[in-house]
């Protein structure tokens, strides 16, 4: 269980790191670490030259801006938890952290390197998804925003070219008010999920202005289920709606795989949406909170 | 072998030493400088033994390379305790409660722990078993390990108070 040789690299800046990424042949960057390390300490992961982002400036930290909150992709998941703009203004994200691995993994893992890692069923793919995230990527040609619908190519693969990297995600607000709720179901706290739900309802006169509803873990990538939201808009958000929105889940494209085969996804995507749904429909009409960003 | 020279602090001393650049920060801790209270067990992130202090937050040593800890403090079980006569009221408790047997996780648990009772001095049981979710314990069950951690929140409150 130790990694093998590879040169260690870590610049200080954006400009050197995308240097390297563009000069170095098999080189791969190290964000948290906490799917690299023990990909390199398995040896599964054999690349020649290791880019360490941990000490280039300026890529952690949330701060709002025009009407999103910018994320910098080496943010740590225990500072986003944390921290007050989010909670504020994204209780979906901060909700959905308490699920990201244990303690002692949020405070090395970061907002970038999960969506580059872009697990299936990681958490923090699943928000942005339902959230739909702009992500900051830079390369040699200059920099780019890239809509999170099309991050995903494939199982794990991100459609970034090898030469570019994630620097930041812009995560537009919801407005103050709505309701979010994120629901999973794994063996064990702090597994990746077998299946997730994450939902946003915005409502408006008593009636859905806005559904958002995306599952995790069921099939390659995020699944956001556009018909079912399209069936939520301009319904008063009753408790028979929830559940026959929810239930258009149990006919979805499911994975199987060791863990759990195709319909008992089917089932927990239905009951996990329904309870996403229904948590988020109980928030959005409580008061909303007041002020929205400075 | 690529190496490169580190300077860290752990434990509130100074050291420098050489590290192979691939060399996991638990590896370091153990055979460089001969901490062996960090116990690894997975290697993979996954079963919390190698627990250690970074700067205050609690990290897996096996998932951090050596060279990253360059100029940070570390702190490992060995800190823990005030003086070499007293224990950490942590340690103390799990001593009194059987918190462990073997003791193969203990440095992990402990370490874990003493993060979580700074920011959450007066915690629920329900939160203490998820503050230990990524330690793996195979002797105890556990609940002797969530009986000495409520012990020692009480315990750390009172001193404070």
């Amino acid at each position: 269980m130790k990694a093998a040789p590879f040169a260690y690299h870590d610049p200080r800046s954006v400009e050197e790191a995308l240097h390297l990424l563009a000069t170095l042949e098999n080189a791969r960057l190290l964000a948290g670490g906490q799917s690299l390390m023990p990909m390199l300490n398995m040896r599964v992961a054999f690349p020649d030259h290791l880019i360490d982002l941990n000490r280039v400036e300026g890529l952690a930290g949330v701060t709002a801006e025009g009407g999103a909150l910018r994320i910098g992709a080496m943010t740590r998941q225990r500072d986003i938890e944390e921290s007050p703009l989010v909670r504020a203004h994204l209780p979906l994200m901060s909700e959905a952290l308490t699920h990201v691995g244990h303690r002692q993994t949020r405070n090395r893992g970061t907002i970038g390197g999960s969506l580059c890692n872009l697990d299936p069923s990681a958490e923090l793919v699943a928000v942005a998804t339902a959230l739909d995230a702009v992500l900051e990527v830079q390369g040699p040609s200059g920099a780019r925003d890239l809509s999170i619908h099309e991050l995903p190519l494939g199982f794990m693969t991100p459609s970034l070219a090898p030469e570019e990297m994630l620097t930041a995600i812009r995560i537009p607000l919801p407005p103050a008010g709505h309701g979010a709720a994120f629901e999973e179901f794994a063996r064990r706290h702090g597994d990746y999920a077998i299946t997730s739900a994450a939902a946003v309802l915005v409502l408006e006169g008593g009636r859905i202005a806005r559904a958002s509803l995306t599952l995790g873990g069921v099939g390659a990538g995020p699944l956001r289920l556009r018909s079912a939201e399209a069936a939520l808009a301009g319904q008063a958000p009753s408790e028979a709606l929830l559940r026959e929105a929810a239930a258009a889940c149990g006919s979805i494209d499911a994975m199987s795989d060791p863990q759990a085969p195709a319909w008992y996804r089917r089932r927990l995507a239905a009951t996990l949406a329904r309870r996403a749904l229904t948590a988020a429909a109980s928030r959005a009409t409580t008061p909303a909170r007041q002020g929205g960003l400075a | 072998m690529s190496t490169r020279r580190i300077a860290l602090t752990v434990n509130g001393t100074r050291h420098e030493a050489e590290a192979p650049v691939r060399q996991h920060l638990g590896d370091f801790l153990r055979g460089t400088l001969g901490l062996t209270g960090t116990h690894l067990g997975c290697e993979h992130g996954v079963c919390g033994a190698c627990t250690v202090l970074l700067d205050g937050r609690a990290i897996r040593a096996c998932l951090v390379l050596a060279v990253q800890a360059e100029d940070r403090a570390v702190t490992t079980v060995e800190g823990l305790a005030p003086s070499p006569e007293a224990l950490h009221p942590l340690q103390a408790a799990f001593c009194a409660n059987h918190g462990l047997q073997c003791g193969f996780c203990t440095p992990g648990m402990l370490t874990t722990l003493e993060e979580f009772l700074r920011d959450c001095p007066d915690p629920t049981e329900e939160e203490v078993r998820v503050a230990i979710s990524g330690n793996l314990c195979r002797c105890t069950g556990y609940d002797s390990i969530v009986a000495a951690t409520m012990e020692a929140a009480r315990a750390m409150r009172e001193a404070a108070a």
